[in-house]
């Protein structure tokens, strides 16, 4: 019996065992490893979302498009204590419409985004892990938070009620993991699986490591993204005791943006080893080209152009992509007044004279700040701008700021054909990660 | 009461610059302290704790908040009146 299997497993789903197999069965060595022409590439064959603007990819897009704002009053128990009472909040979330009651007493929130996305994903891509593509296939998730829906209700529990009683589930629902480990249980993923940690840079790390997986012969299809379900009083009370919120607006790059608004929801993606996607006719809706993450090493909170700049001209070298061919950032772009000033600056020194002629936009604006589950929302962005020729825009934009000079495609999305883009994340404790994705 | 809140004040400011109560001055600012915008909000929470008020402060436009954080000596004004007006 391993260590997460319960005594007596009954047949609640998620705890139960999807088929037994062979009792030991080693990964397949890959047939096909990296030829004369160059290392394994990766593509995305399937992408999925739920977040406040929709809860599937097409309706998210369709809100890029129009630069719809998915910031509304918060709407949770004990709301009426908190200063700042607006966030990008999914209010028509019906677990029960998608999990059966056994599935919603083990899954927190964050685990019930990653599954809902997941499924769109998994569908998109026509992949099926039976057999031995489940064994070389993982998943890799990011979450700031995990299961703080879970822990915020049991705090409450004993200690404001004080009850002296838990549900006997609020381990496996609130550890980090949870994500990760259901995904690889709905889709029989028996590979690599593990979940990534780094605050506002979760997803993007998560990313960049299925990415590096794949390229690196580990694995052959990996799930990747992140999570987050942090809009609830203990969630937005921490942030609140940062005094970095908005009371108002989410206005990345705007000389009078005054803060971050938090969101919530997360998205997922099916990256795939290119030559086994072409193989079987699978639609590619983007190649993740390069990846770079570094370290600021100087402040827990205030973010640094250097460590910045040094990981966006990094995961530009690793895809072997000069900087006159990015034609998009999706932006950190939090809002913050720090952090818009840095990453302009970050963006500058890494693109020199061609910062002036790509574009950068933070759709955070729309979806809020995904804390860990951001990277991995606005990973859609970056998909929508190549294979749609749209940039999704900043919207809240007021006023110039000669700080934030770049191109901030405010407002109104755009129509613009690119053939390489980046999305950066830049987190707390001076993480920063970065995506480097092409059109194939 | 104003000198009694001023004197709090400079203690709760003085913890958080690391110096002694006697070394802090009311035309001091925040940054002549090596109070950075992290130790502020550290500065303002303990205020906040220490006289049950809350101080309306957000580090992205701190000229814009309703709350003079420009020198000590403002701060204990500003704080004074949150007090009174808690009454």
């Amino acid at each position: 019996m391993s260590e997460g299997e319960a005594p007596g497993t009954t047949a609640s789903a998620g705890r139960q065992s999807k088929s037994a197999g062979p009792p030991v069965q080693a990964a397949p060595v890959r047939s096909q490893p990296a030829n004369s022409s160059g290392p394994r590439r990766v593509v995305i064959t399937g992408a999925g979302t739920v977040n406040a603007l929709g809860l599937d990819v097409p309706s998210t897009l369709a809100a890029f498009r129009e630069g719809t704002c998915g910031i509304t009053p918060l709407n949770f128990r004990d709301v009426d204590r908190l200063t700042i009472r607006i966030g990008a909040q999914i209010h028509d979330w019906r677990p029960e419409t998608w999990f059966s009651r056994q599935q919603i007493l083990l899954y927190d929130k964050f685990t019930q985004f990653a599954l809902l996305a997941a499924r769109e994903a998994v569908a998109q891509s026509g992949l099926a892990f039976d057999g031995e593509l489940g064994l070389a296939s993982g998943v890799v998730m990011g979450t700031a938070g995990g299961g703080l829906h879970t822990s915020d209700e049991n705090y409450r529990a004993v200690y404001e009620e004080g009850k002296n009683r838990v549900h006997p589930l609020v381990v496996p629902r609130l550890m980090h993991n949870a994500a990760a480990s259901h995904l690889s249980m709905e889709f029989g993923l028996r590979g690599p699986a593990f979940t990534v940690s780094s605050a506002c840079a979760s997803s993007n790390h998560a990313m960049g490591l299925a990415f590096q997986m794949i390229r690196s012969g580990g694995a052959r299809v990996m799930l990747t993204g992140g999570s987050e379900s942090m809009l609830c009083f203990g969630g937005v009370k921490a942030w609140e005791g940062l005094r970095v919120l908005s009371p108002d607006a989410c206005r990345p790059f705007s000389a009078n943006r005054n803060g971050m608004v938090q969101g919530e929801g997360g998205a997922v993606f099916v990256f795939e080893e290119y030559e086994h996607a072409r193989a079987r006719g699978a639609e590619i809706l983007a190649e993740v080209a390069g990846f770079a993450m570094t370290a600021d090493a100087e402040d827990i909170v205030m973010p640094s152009a250097g460590g910045a700049g040094r990981a966006i001209a990094g995961a530009m070298q690793d895809a072997g992509l000069n900087p006159d061919q990015i034609g998009y950032i999706n932006a950190h772009g939090t809002g913050t007044a720090a952090n818009d000033r840095t990453e302009t600056a970050a963006v500058i020194h890494a693109f020199g004279d061609h910062a002036d002629r790509l574009m950068i936009s933070s759709t955070k604006s729309m979806h809020g700040h995904v804390i860990g589950g951001t990277g991995a929302v606005e990973l859609l962005a970056c998909i929508m701008a190549l294979r749609d020729g749209v940039i999704a825009p900043t919207i809240g934009y007021q006023q110039p700021d000669p700080e934030c000079g770049l191109d901030v495609v405010a407002n109104a999305a755009r129509d613009a054909r690119v053939d390489a883009v980046l999305s950066n994340a830049f987190a707390f404790g001076g993480l920063n990660a970065v995506l480097a994705l092409k059109r194939v | 009461m104003a000198l009694d809140v001023h004197d709090r004040i400079v203690t709760i400011i003085a913890e958080q610059a690391m110096l002694e109560p006697g070394q802090i001055h009311a035309e001091m600012s925040p940054t002549d302290l090596g109070i950075d915008s992290l130790g502020m909000v550290e500065a303002l929470f303990a205020i906040e704790e220490a006289f049950d008020i809350s101080i309306p402060y957000n580090v992205n436009e701190p000229v814009q908040s309703d709350f003079d954080l420009r020198s000590v000596g403002s701060i204990s004004s500003a704080v004074a009146k949150l007090v009174a007006a808690k009454g």
